[in-house]
């Protein structure tokens, strides 16, 4: 593990902007966040808090009525803004790989397995069909597919949601990525298979020395894989730190009660804290601080100002006046 | 006291096939199974896709007919019923689905969504109507105006404030709740669970609750029925099922379900392989192809609930079975 972050975000803003440029939605909105090699960051946010957008800027796959406003973006010490689509290109799929949610949305069903995982291969190796093939059958045997040579000439739609799933982490880690982005890879699996394919991530990270990054609105996928957490709301990051700190002594009261929200296996039936109201709409944003309206701690300055990024210890960030003035 | 008994309850979906549709062995999608829900208790299901959960809730709710086994309700067997019995056993078992936005007519007022039970079921004045759908929307949280609005105003989490609303408005004695904060965000499914604990306390409602998040159902049930491949393999009290499972799938699942906190990992079990197809289910245990501790004796006795170590469950690791 080198100190050198792998891919950095500097207070990284994407608005969506309307035909007329009337309204704005700020689906991200200053965040600065930072993996290296062989460690894991699990982005949280509920539907809406901007996730997907994060995740999506950072593989340059935004829609056209996205604008990455302001802020920066490297990758391995390069500036992935200054690139062009064509440059882009040869990163993505290559350097930075990505597994969506759906796996039947993400794989064609009108090709064979091995020509979608040996696709990469082909395009970004330049290598003949053979070799292609060699090589994803062997991929197929990395996520633990049983009979690959077989597999490698069914469809798609052969397959159960869980083989589907790791047929299309099979084509992520295709070309040896060096960062790969999870956007909510497990919610559409049982728990069991949901497990599996959490260890063969682990698995593969190990070997691979990736940097994992999760999107999921799962705080258990947070708890159980990854080293550091960031917190998103309406947007922004919140709360981001090493996972047993913000997990044990979480800063933000969104985070806070996120945390407290979830059952935990074992405690009887008690009450769970619930938070009043619901996300707000990204089009029409409070003033102040964005969670002020649900906050139960908000103060006068809360409704006035939106506090910026606060260093409640090192590497623990807090976006949230609470963390200045003690209360 | 009990409130349902389901008795040896089993669903085989008959597989057809060909130009004259031939009936080709049966998907067994529930294949004897046996409960009992107490009034103003919850008795949680969980298992994964095809476990024969939601085909369990259908066959309680009469919207499936069982092909084997009874269902019965008051002491009473469903089959024995008359039309004016079953009208009444409608009226007391409702239904919470997953999907408030499947669930909710788009097209009518949500005053007339939570009416409609009521206007089909009760002859009541125009004003009765009223007055009952503004006391429901009170009881589950939401404003009097709601009434005169659509479903598309609201969001997931109030519609599904509705359809609770909409659920109790014929006073039922049993709720079936199939998945009812899956679809939620999460900082709303705890407003809904809670609202959930609260409507239980005060109107002594049962609850069917299925989900195959395994925090969620521990901590709203009393007791669990962990299903697999259409078979209950371990059934007890909600507490110690989840602190100590006994059968190998049952701590296989909660060893997989992913822990609240960092600090909670439970030591991992990664079941190998998926749930075989219920239309040709593993002779012996259904359970012994994935199985850890298989022995030799798994893969042709078929193992019943037994009654070990203060529950019930279903393999040979108790000595259960002949």
């Amino acid at each position: 593990m080198t100190d050198a972050p792998l891919l950095e975000l500097d207070h990284l803003s994407t608005h969506y902007v309307s035909a007329r440029g009337t309204r704005v939605v700020k689906a991200v909105d200053e965040v600065s966040l930072a993996v290296r090699a062989g460690e894991t960051l699990g982005v949280v946010g509920e539907s809406g808090s901007g996730k997907t957008t994060l995740a999506l800027t950072i593989m340059r796959l935004l829609p056209p009525a996205a604008r990455i406003v302001s802020g920066g973006l490297r990758f391995a010490g390069e500036d992935l803004l200054a690139k062009s689509p064509a440059e882009m290109r040869q990163i993505r799929g290559k350097h930075i790989a990505m597994i969506l949610q759906d796996p039947m949305a993400s794989l064609n069903p009108l090709f064979t397995v091995g020509d979608q995982v040996a696709e990469p291969v082909r395009v970004h190796e330049h290598t003949g069909r053979r070799t292609a093939r060699e090589r994803a059958r062997s991929l197929l045997s990395a996520v633990k597919i049983p009979a690959p040579d077989q597999r490698l000439r069914e469809y798609p739609h052969q397959m159960s949601g869980g083989m589907r799933q790791r047929i299309v982490g099979a084509i992520a880690i295709s070309c040896e990525p060096r960062v790969l982005i999870a956007d909510e890879p497990t919610t559409s699996l049982d728990v069991t298979i949901q497990a599996q394919y959490l260890r063969l991530l682990r698995d593969l990270q190990k070997e691979h020395g990736l940097a994992l990054i999760f999107i999921t609105h799962n705080l258990g996928i947070v708890a159980r894989m990854c080293d550091s957490v960031a917190v998103m709301y309406a947007g922004r990051v919140i709360e981001s730190g090493p996972v047993r700190t913000i997990f044990n002594a979480p800063v933000h009261p969104y985070t806070q009660a996120l945390i407290e929200s979830i059952p935990r296996l074992g405690d009887g039936p008690s009450r769970l804290t619930a938070i009043d109201g619901q996300p707000p709409d990204l089009a029409s944003l409070p003033a102040g601080c964005s969670f002020q309206p649900r906050c139960p701690r908000a103060l006068d300055r809360c409704r006035e100002e939106a506090p910026g990024s606060i260093t409640v210890a090192p590497a623990h960030i807090a976006r949230c006046w609470l963390a200045v003035t003690p209360s | 006291m009990i409130l349902l008994e389901a008795h040896e309850l089993t669903k085989h979906f008959p597989l057809r096939r060909g130009l004259f549709s031939k009936v080709e062995g049966a998907v067994r999608a529930v294949d004897g199974v046996s409960f009992t829900i107490e009034p103003g208790r919850t008795l949680g299901v969980v298992g994964e896709s095809g476990c024969g959960k939601s085909t369990t809730a259908k066959l309680v709710l009469k919207l499936e007919e069982p092909t084997g086994g009874e269902i019965r309700f008051d002491g009473r067997s469903l089959q024995s019923l008359d039309a004016g019995g079953l009208r009444r056993y409608r009226k007391s078992v409702q239904a919470v689905f997953q999907d408030p936005f499947a669930s909710l007519n788009p097209r009518m007022r949500v005053g007339a969504i939570i009416a409609e039970p009521l206007v089909t079921n009760e002859t009541l004045a125009k004003g009765e109507a009223k007055k009952r759908v503004s006391r429901l929307l009170e009881l589950v949280g939401l404003p009097e105006r709601s009434a005169d609005l659509f479903p598309h105003e609201f969001s997931g989490g109030q519609r599904q404030r509705i359809a609770i609303a909409r659920a109790l408005a014929l006073s039922p004695r049993l709720v079936v709740l199939d998945e009812p904060v899956s679809a939620l965000d999460v900082s709303i499914r705890a407003q809904i669970l809670n609202l959930l604990v609260d409507l239980q306390r005060d109107l002594g409602l049962a609850y069917l609750f299925i989900a195959h998040d395994l925090a969620a159902v521990a901590h709203m049930s009393h007791a669990i029925a962990v299903m697999y491949l259409g078979k209950i393999v371990e059934y007890g009290p909600a507490k110690s099922v989840a602190a100590d499972p006994k059968h190998p799938y049952t701590q296989a699942l909660f060893a997989a379900a992913l822990p609240a906190h960092p600090d909670d990992q439970r030591e991992e079990i990664i079941l190998t392989g998926e749930v075989p197809s219920p239309i040709n289910p593993p002779a012996g245990c259904r359970f012994h192809p994935r199985c850890p501790h298989v022995m030799d004796r798994c893969a042709q006795d078929v193992p019943t609930l037994g009654l070990a170590v203060g529950r019930e469950v279903a393999c040979h690791l108790y000595g259960g079975g002949p």
